[in-house]
């Protein structure tokens, strides 16, 4: 799937496997996999809408190996910081099917705007998954195009994003690019911690009032640092958005295909005029919130194992296995090919280099700056000054 | 006399838990605050020993925090409000600049806000972008703000409990890259006598030249003097303490008595501290001065990724560059 569409594909389907139609347990959750890898067909959720995906056999593998790929090379990030080689990283873990049910449910002109967790958005994206490492290696602010990747700058910034995407998103509806099948929308995604920034709240107001195209995608994975979800709301955060004028749905987001089924049908409601709306992705953080953090100081371990049985990749697997479209053989290469693309990670990392010092005058302005010229010229005087010796 | 060698963090730590214990209306709010003990530990305790009434795990939303510490302070609280980094303090700054300092002044002195806004600022750590910064000439040129920082355990230790207990709505700027540096801390030291709040101070004396800083870079220019000593040249060392108001009577004197002045901060240069203490040392000491006051400071740039930042912080061989160009005028 690492470049296919799942939701433009018109490859045959297959007929859903062993199917039910259910609303899940949870009547606020929308769930299509269960954690013992049960597929369900479709849902009614509290909006009414069904939800169902359905992809054929190739698909499936290829959300898999997403999975599994995103996991290993943010588990190579986490190692390289442990050995000195990242300053910090903020890991994925346990939110990779978050990220890629709604990374996969983009379409190419489809605008994204990224917190500095979304590594597996990133990949769905099409960009080298070395490129957030430069940030977290202290060496670039982050490296890729965002117009070329249709995908922003990470943003360290607690909930900023969520109003740039708000005014793309209303420059999209301006320039007349909504009202259509190959219109664009906007996602812009954020924590738990970030829905109590005004930055957030006021993204909410302006996205109802000018009726723009975007899909607020907020991962809920239960903690801001070390802060539980009570810190942050009375409510249950996809119910905040009726107070602003739009939908607000939760979804299963341990659960690929229904975060992919979500996730498409707001980002299609968007693209077709129809404006805003919120999801709100049920997950985890699985690790600590950055390599720098302790969460033995604010969570206890058997919550931390109630999610493990929640596994995203174990379920999609159990369910590959039970199903047959998957064998040894595949997850057997699933699992080389990532261990290879974190070989080949980490082989890059250790040899990105340091940027040399006079670049930090670099791009400070289009088109330069006079006092800063010469700032830069002393300052490369100067640092001449030292060369050769033990500076 | 209880002396303890402790770090500047640790120093901070014990300093609220005697605020806490010394007044029930002080209240410590933000985020991660309670059972993290913040992300440089410096709350460390505090809630487990005080409650979460009084040590306060915020929502995660600036603004709010000083917002509400504002109503919490009319109501006759003594908010000690932290932002988790320096790069964070801009949701808050509306609430900082056009409110907290302000109030006082507009209810003609009816309102108080005893508030204190602790920033861990600077960089130095290796941090990625906004964890970095160092802000303080924004509140700086703010009126009705007392802008202050502590550069060493003993100074952190009382200037946090004087910060509290001001009446002044307070920014305190906390060196965030010496919270691990140790040093001796008298915890019977009196708050008010020999160092108030607005008070410089002269680190090391010394007759050939001034060298002006405040928080993380005292230290680099104590080490800075050392290295000049070697030389034979004999480096005073003001810590300015309170970047407003300065304390320029200390400044005046050490200036007028060595004939030379360096200023060092970290912050870009541009419309920075140093500006405003040159400018003043020029109006004031104008006939003491044997060359122009120099500064030492960042670049004009964003703070860079941290694999420069080594370059761009003002070091070691930057101020006894300016001290030898101070000479050599
Ligand atoms: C404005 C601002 N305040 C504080 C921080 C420090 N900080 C970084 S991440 C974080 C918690 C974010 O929690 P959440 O929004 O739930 O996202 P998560 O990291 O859990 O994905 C905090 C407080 C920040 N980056 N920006």
């Amino acid at each position: 799937m690492a470049k296919g569409d799942p939701g433009a594909s018109t490859r045959g389907r297959r007929a859903a496997p062993r199917t039910r139609k259910a609303s899940s347990g949870d009547p606020e959750l929308v769930q299509l996999l269960t954690p013992a890898g049960e597929r369900i067909d479709s849902v009614i959720g509290p909006d009414g809408i069904e939800y169902r995906v359905d992809f054929t056999d190739e698909e499936y593998r290829g959300l898999y190996r997403d999975l599994v790929l995103v996991r290993k090379l943010d588990a190579e990030a986490t190692a390289l910081q442990r050995q000195g080689e990242l300053g910090i990283w903020a890991s994925l873990l346990g939110q990779e099917a978050a990220q890629v049910g709604s990374g996969r449910a983009l379409r190419t002109q489809d605008m994204a705007f990224p917190t500095y967790r979304e590594h597996g958005v990133l990949y769905c994206r099409g960009i080298d998954p070395i490129m957030p490492l430069g940030l977290f290696r202290g060496v670039d602010q982050g490296g890729w195009d965002p117009n070329e990747f249709k995908f922003n700058m990470y943003t360290i910034v607690i909930g900023a994003q969520t109003l740039h995407a708000t005014g793309y998103a209303m420059g999209v509806a301006m320039d007349g690019r909504t009202g259509t099948d190959d219109g664009e929308a906007v996602i812009a995604y954020f924590g738990d911690g970030a829905t109590s920034q005004g930055d957030v709240n006021e993204a909410f107001v302006w996205a109802g009032v000018f009726n723009s195209p975007l899909v607020f995608f907020c991962q809920n994975n239960q903690y801001a640092i070390s802060e539980p979800l009570e810190r942050q709301t009375r409510i249950p955060l996809y119910r905040r958005a009726a107070g602003f004028g739009f939908p607000g749905i939760r979804v299963d987001g341990n659960d690929v295909l229904a975060t992919y089924a979500v996730t498409r049908q707001a980002l299609d409601n968007a693209r077709h005029g129809q404006g805003p709306s919120l999801i709100e992705a049920y997950t985890y953080r699985m690790g600590a919130h950055t390599t720098s953090d302790d969460p033995t100081r604010y969570r206890i371990a058997s919550e931390v194992e109630a999610w493990q049985a929640k596994d995203p990749i174990a379920r999609m697997k159990t369910f590959l296995e039970r199903e047959k479209i998957a064998d040894t053989g595949f997850f057997t290469e699933v699992d080389e090919q990532a261990r290879r693309e974190a070989v080949d990670l980490r082989e890059r990392v250790l040899a990105m280099p340091n940027p040399e010092p006079a670049t930090m005058f670099d791009h400070v302005y289009p088109n330069g700056s006079p006092l800063l010229d010469e700032q830069r010229a002393e300052f490369s005087r100067y640092f001449a000054s030292f060369e050769g010796s033990a500076h | 006399m209880a002396t303890e060698t402790l770090t500047l963090g640790k120093a901070l730590n014990v300093g609220l838990r005697r605020a806490l214990e010394n007044d029930p209306k002080v209240v410590i709010m933000g985020e991660d605050v309670g059972k993290l003990g913040g992300v440089f530990r410096i709350t460390d305790g505090l809630q487990k020993d005080f409650g979460d009434q009084r040590v306060i795990d915020t929502p995660l939303a600036e603004s709010g925090i000083i917002g509400t510490a504002v109503g919490l302070a009319i109501r006759g609280y003594r908010p000690v409000c932290e932002i988790q980094f320096d790069g964070f303090v801009y949701p808050a700054y509306d609430q900082i600049v056009s409110q907290v300092a302000k109030m006082h002044y507009r209810s003609r002195g009816k309102l108080n806000i005893p508030m204190v806004i602790r920033i861990p600022f600077g960089g130095g750590i290796g941090a990625v972008e906004h964890h970095s910064e160092s802000p303080e000439a924004y509140f700086a040129h703010t009126a009705g703000l007392k802008v202050v920082s502590c550069a060493n355990p003993q100074d952190a230790y009382v200037m946090i409990q004087q910060a509290i207990t001001s009446d002044d709505p307070i920014v305190f700027l906390e060196p965030k890259r010496r919270y691990w540096e140790k040093g001796q801390v008298d915890l019977e030291a009196p708050l008010s006598q020999a160092y108030p709040l607005h008070a410089a101070r002269v680190a090391r004396a010394g007759t050939d030249a001034t060298l002006l800083a405040y928080g993380p870079m005292v230290r680099t220019c104590l080490d800075a003097a050392t290295a000049a000593a070697e030389d034979g040249r004999e480096l005073e060392v003001v810590d300015l303490r309170t970047l407003s108001p300065l304390d320029l009577g200390v400044v005046y004197e050490s200036v007028r008595r060595t004939g030379r002045a360096v200023v060092v901060h970290e912050a870009p240069g541009n419309l920075g501290m140093g500006a405003e203490i040159a400018a003043r040392i020029t109006e004031q000491c104008f006939y003491s001065l044997e060359s122009p006051v120099l500064r030492v400071t960042g670049f004009d740039t964003p703070y860079p990724a941290s694999r420069v930042e080594e370059e761009y912080l003002p070091d070691l061989d930057r101020v006894l560059d300016a001290v030898d160009r101070s000479f050599g005028w």
